[in-house]
């Protein structure tokens, strides 16, 4: 896809997040009515904006469905991030909306699908919800970077918090190795 | 690098514009931890003496905290004591109190973690004021920036209750430096001991003795327990990443599912399974082994040791410095006796063909 207007690709895939519809692939094992809460939550949560990547249709900007909430595909290396651009403007995001660079170096959409080598396979409810509520991967890792939203997401109850892991742990896993994020020095230096 | 400032700045302030607009998840409800450290019971009422019914401890292998020193006491209610019988680690009983007081040259913080009645753990910290005569409860977010002329850098963070959290909760139970291991009078000779030593601290048998334990089996009052280590450096070593990483690094804790254990707890044969050769989650300069024997530079445990670059830096919060000699003891183990070992293993793996 050419280079648009990265800001106005973020801000066109908030107001589409109402459309995002992920698949039906629920395991009959999980609880059917905790894992519509959770899709619905997904959904309206826009959690597929920036981690399910975006391609370039016929008309304009959408989500690659084919690769739900599988982040930042790990065929589409950043090698090179973007100069630090002038102020006012404080991010840059690349055309599939998963790559993120700005003050806090690039960040990388996680792979949310349930894939045990490079998704959340093999995360329990406890991990997810312990990444939610401290900001902190695994709750005890590195801080999670922008854009994540998770000062909003942290104020979710247990209930749907519990709802939005089960539905991720129901969606087809994506075997997808998304790249560790890179310091501020590290995208400065380049 | 206007640019740059400006850009961090508004980042900032739009992070701090979310957290406060954003109220924090609800802990349980209890009573209001006290305002003034000289309200927790730490002292005799109206002195600085601390009150003689708590008991001072130093673990063997202590946390690195950049370079502080720190004083530890506990307080067990009188009537009960700790269960030492579950399989899943020592049992507090309700009311129990731990403080820690972190100087540079003078006090500038003390934690408390209490059981409350409720059966969870609070952690609060509190705050020395410039005329020491109190230290004050910090807010629960933490102070992200302190200035602290005494401390390297002079800059200091008081952790926030959820950075507490982070490293405490990693284990089933969360009081860290309080063990067999930890309290044995069988010293490690290799660690080095920033903190002064309490005249008056008890070791795992005065505990025994003082009745504030029950049912610790009767090998560690007999044999004070050791790390089982082929060497000394090893020992040294692997205490130093017990006492610094293995209370989330362990096997069955939050963090059991990265199945990278380096509690001690475990067999030094199950430590070494899950570093050595094995593929880390993470990659840095462009290695992606936990542990290559004999080669600490390309040992992500080691590059990670010794970064201090956020995203990279273990352990991931509470200490702005590297620790050089932490660091040389773990690279020290990886050069020279993984090696070995590593050659021990294949001497055998050739004897059996």
């Amino acid at each position: 896809m050419k280079s648009i207007n990265r800001i106005s690709l973020a801000a066109f895939a908030a107001i589409a997040a109402g459309a995002a519809v992920a698949n039906d692939s629920a395991s009959p094992a999980l609880d059917a009515e905790k894992v519509a809460r959770g899709k619905y939550l997904v959904t309206i949560g826009a959690c597929h904006d920036c981690h399910t990547p975006w391609i370039d249709g016929p008309n304009g900007p959408e989500l690659d469905m084919s690769r739900m909430l599988s982040g930042h595909p790990a065929d589409r290396a950043i090698a090179s991030p973007p100069a630090m651009i002038e102020t006012p403007w404080v991010v840059q995001v690349n055309d599939t909306n998963t790559a993120w660079a700005g003050p806090s170096g690039v960040s990388f959409t996680a792979n949310l699908t349930p894939d045990r080598e490079t998704g959340l396979g093999n995360w329990t409810f406890r991990s997810a919800k312990d990444t939610i509520r401290s900001g902190r991967h695994l709750g005890r890792g590195r801080e999670i970077l922008p854009p994540m939203p998770y000062i909003m997401y942290r104020q979710m109850t247990d209930e749907d918090l519990e709802a939005v892991f089960t539905f991720l742990q129901s969606i087809p896993p994506i075997e997808n190795l998304v790249p560790d994020p890179l310091p501020p020095m590290v995208a400065q230096a380049q | 690098m206007r640019a740059l400032g400006f850009a961090t700045r508004s980042f900032i302030i739009l992070l701090a514009a979310g957290t406060v607009l954003a109220s924090r998840p609800a802990w349980p409800a209890v009573d209001a931890a006290p305002a003034r450290l000289s309200e927790t019971g730490l002292y005799v009422p109206g002195t600085k003496r601390i009150d003689p019914s708590l008991v001072s401890f130093r673990p063997q292998y202590p946390l690195w905290s950049d370079g502080a020193t720190k004083r530890r006491w506990l307080f067990i209610p009188p009537g009960t004591s700790i269960d030492a019988a579950g399989p899943g680690g020592w049992d507090f009983p309700v009311g129990t109190r731990l403080w820690k007081e972190f100087s540079y040259g003078l006090p500038v913080e003390t934690r408390l973690i209490e059981r409350l009645a409720d059966g969870t753990w609070r952690y609060v910290a509190y705050v020395w004021r410039p005329d020491l005569g109190d230290a004050l409860l910090a807010p629960a977010d933490g102070i992200a920036d302190l200035a602290v002329p005494t401390t390297p850098g002079g800059r200091y963070t008081i952790p926030s209750e959820d950075d507490c959290r982070a490293c405490h909760e990693g284990p089933a139970v969360p009081v860290l430096g309080l063990s067999a291991l930890q309290l044995s009078a069988d010293r490690d000779p290799l660690v080095r001991h920033l903190d002064e030593i309490d005249p008056n601290e008890l070791d795992l048998v005065a505990l025994h003795e003082a009745g504030l334990i029950r049912n610790l089996p009767a090998a560690l009052l007999d044999t004070p327990p050791r790390i089982d280590s082929a060497s000394a450096t090893e020992r040294a070593a692997l205490g130093y990443l017990h006492a610094n990483c293995g209370h989330c690094h362990n096997a069955d804790g939050a963090l059991a599912l990265l199945e990278m254990t380096l509690h001690v707890d475990s067999s030094v044969a199950e430590v070494r399974r899950t570093l050595t050769g094995v593929k880390s989650d993470f990659r840095m300069h462009g290695f992606d082994r936990r542990i290559v024997p004999g080669l600490p530079h390309a040992s992500v445990l080691a590059l990670r040791m010794r970064s201090r670059e956020p995203l990279e830096q273990m352990p991931p919060l509470g200490t702005r410095f590297k620790d050089d000699e932490g660091i040389a003891l773990v690279e020290r183990w990886i050069r020279e006796d993984l090696i070995l070992a590593q050659g021990e293993a294949n001497d055998e793996i050739d004897q059996s063909n």
